[in-house]
């Protein structure tokens, strides 16, 4: 497994946070520093002190483990980008409540693009 | 949130919801009925007849990989005796296709396929990244997709196969419905919702089994069989990520998943009003408007194998750009085509406003290109006339020709032959 320790860690960080799996494919890995999987530690609560969902997570990924600029080729309108599926723990989803789907201790999230050529 | 259980077999957990209907599957249910509805569409259409040979382009890519491994599939379930042949198009870009030719390389050994690849420097004396360091990057796309369609063909000929199968999924023909439909293009329209693809500039026949999946089912069926595929963008074609049909139609999906397949079954219907001189249905209406045998536009930028995608909506957006300015075209025709100002007053091509009507549709018999000896309406197929261009270190014309497939040729014909080029 490919899996690497993520750079954005607790150290500076008294809140708790949740360790979840986040993986990128059919060619958004590449707007994440060409890496498929990444381990990350989400906090559980986002600034507001809501227990972090989707749409937070969504929102961490690209202020933390985004490199690359072309944000609007992750997410558009607030959201993920229209084209890109959500699969929670496989599952596409749409299943799960998307933005609203609560995430639970070492879930794991997959973003997968449609977008690109075949 | 409480599970989920399958629709169908009310056991599993549901973890696909389809598009089309909202339909809550399992993943073995969603892979049988995703099987099964291609399966239908196969026969609904008669596409395959028992023994024919059948070449998959394949590129590597999702659509392709998974039309692959479903043609496997079925051809074992439902015993179609097919002989499938994967065939691929290396158009020598370094980085990019290599890369995704490994993919294809593996997909041969997985399904037991043999694998035919064809080359542009082959064929054309020219890999695309030669071509992008002669002509630049504006505009190679038109070299690659009118390559990529002569390349195809070849190779299924140097096979002896007739039958092209392509991954073009709903999202790429809606794509290209509303792209036609926005700009009018009646011909194209008729003809971009055809699941076969036959007509007299190409004696290889060329059809779309997938033509009713959605993209996302197509992902998603490849990632729940773990399929091997390869996804990079065309190192040539950023922009192609962009396009805005593209964009309208993924959002439109979000709002509504079925709008997809409702484009495509308008797009249906839409085709059946397209009078017959403009060429929808008939034959021989096909045959004239078919001339540089590249109804699909060109389907260059990595997509699969003539796949409508991004690129088709580069080359249109290109269009619309230059309809707009249609008379600064013919100025830079004119600046351009002569390498400098020495023939000035001499070899001035007079300007010819390109007139949009009256479109009048050439009668043209299908012969045989006068270089190369492939089909062609044309003393001149088109791949020869740009490899001219290239060959004779001319850049500009790419614009001409990529712009105005359908009516600009003769055109472009007759320019040329108005012109003395010095050597060099």
């Amino acid at each position: 497994m490919d899996i690497t320790p993520c750079r954005f860690g607790t150290s500076d960080q008294s809140l708790e946070t949740i360790p979840i799996a986040v993986e990128f494919s059919g060619g958004l890995e590449l707007l994440f520093s060409n890496q498929r999987k990444h381990q990350i530690s989400l906090p559980t609560k986002d600034e507001d002190g809501q227990t972090a969902n989707v749409a937070f997570l969504v929102q961490y990924l690209c202020q933390h483990l985004m490199k690359d600029r072309r944000k609007e080729l992750f997410v558009m309108g607030g959201t993920v980008r229209p084209g890109i599926l959500v699969l929670i723990n496989d599952a596409d989803w749409e299943l799960e409540g998307e933005n609203s789907y609560e995430l639970q201790n070492g879930d794991n999230v997959l973003f997968v693009s449609t977008l690109h050529g075949g | 949130m409480a599970p989920t259980p399958c629709a169908l077999c009310h056991t599993s957990r549901a973890l696909i919801i389809r598009p089309k209907n909202h339909q809550k599957l399992c993943k073995t249910c969603f892979v049988t009925i995703f099987e099964t509805e291609i399966h239908n569409t196969i026969t609904a259409n008669s596409l395959f007849h028992r023994g024919e040979r059948i070449a998959i382009g394949a590129s590597g890519g999702k659509d392709s990989t998974v039309l692959a491994s479903v043609l496997k599939t079925l051809d074992e379930r439902h015993d179609y005796g097919l002989d499938l042949v994967l065939l691929s198009i290396d158009e020598g870009i370094k980085g990019y296709r290599d890369d995704s030719l490994e993919t294809v390389k593996r997909n041969a050994l997985q399904y037991e396929m043999p694998l035919e690849i064809v080359g542009y420097d082959e064929l054309y004396g020219w890999t695309m990244d030669q071509v992008v360091e002669q002509i630049g990057k504006k505009g190679n796309c038109t070299y690659c997709g009118v390559f990529r369609r002569q390349a195809l063909d070849r190779g299924a000929a140097r096979l002896g196969i007739k039958h092209v199968v392509t991954g073009h999924n709903a999202d790429d023909i809606a794509e290209t419905l509303m792209m036609n439909l926005l700009r009018g293009d009646l011909p194209r329209l008729a003809r971009a919702t055809g699941i076969v693809t036959d007509s007299t500039a190409s004696e290889i026949k060329r059809s779309k089994p997938l033509k009713y999946a959605y993209e996302k089912e197509i992902v998603l069926y490849a990632h729940h069989k773990g399929l091997d595929y390869f996804t990079t963008e065309c190192i040539y074609s950023p922009e192609a990520f962009r396009g805005s049909a593209r964009t309208l139609i993924k959002n439109l999906e979000r709002i509504r998943p079925s709008a997809i397949l409702d484009v495509v079954r308008s797009g249906e219907d839409m085709a059946k009003l397209v009078p017959e001189g403009v060429g929808g249905g008939s034959k021989r209406a096909k045959d004239v408007v078919v001339i540089d045998g590249e109804e699909e536009g060109p389907g260059g930028c990595g997509s699969a194998n003539g796949r409508a995608s991004g690129g088709e909506m580069a080359a249109m957006e290109q269009k619309l750009r230059d309809d707009e300015k249609a008379q600064e075209n013919e100025v830079e025709i004119t600046v351009s085509t002569l390498n400098g100002q020495r023939h000035e007053g001499t070899n001035t091509v007079p300007k010819q406003p390109r007139t949009k009507a009256p479109r009048t549709m050439p009668k043209q018999q299908m012969g045989n290109c006068s270089r190369c000896g492939y089909l062609s309406s044309q003393a001149i197929c088109k791949a020869c006339m740009l490899l001219e261009g290239l060959n004779k270190n001319r850049p500009k014309m790419q614009i001409q020709v990529g712009v105005d497939e359908e009516d600009n040729s003769p055109t472009l014909t007759r320019r040329m032959e108005g012109l003395t080029i010095p050597p060099g």
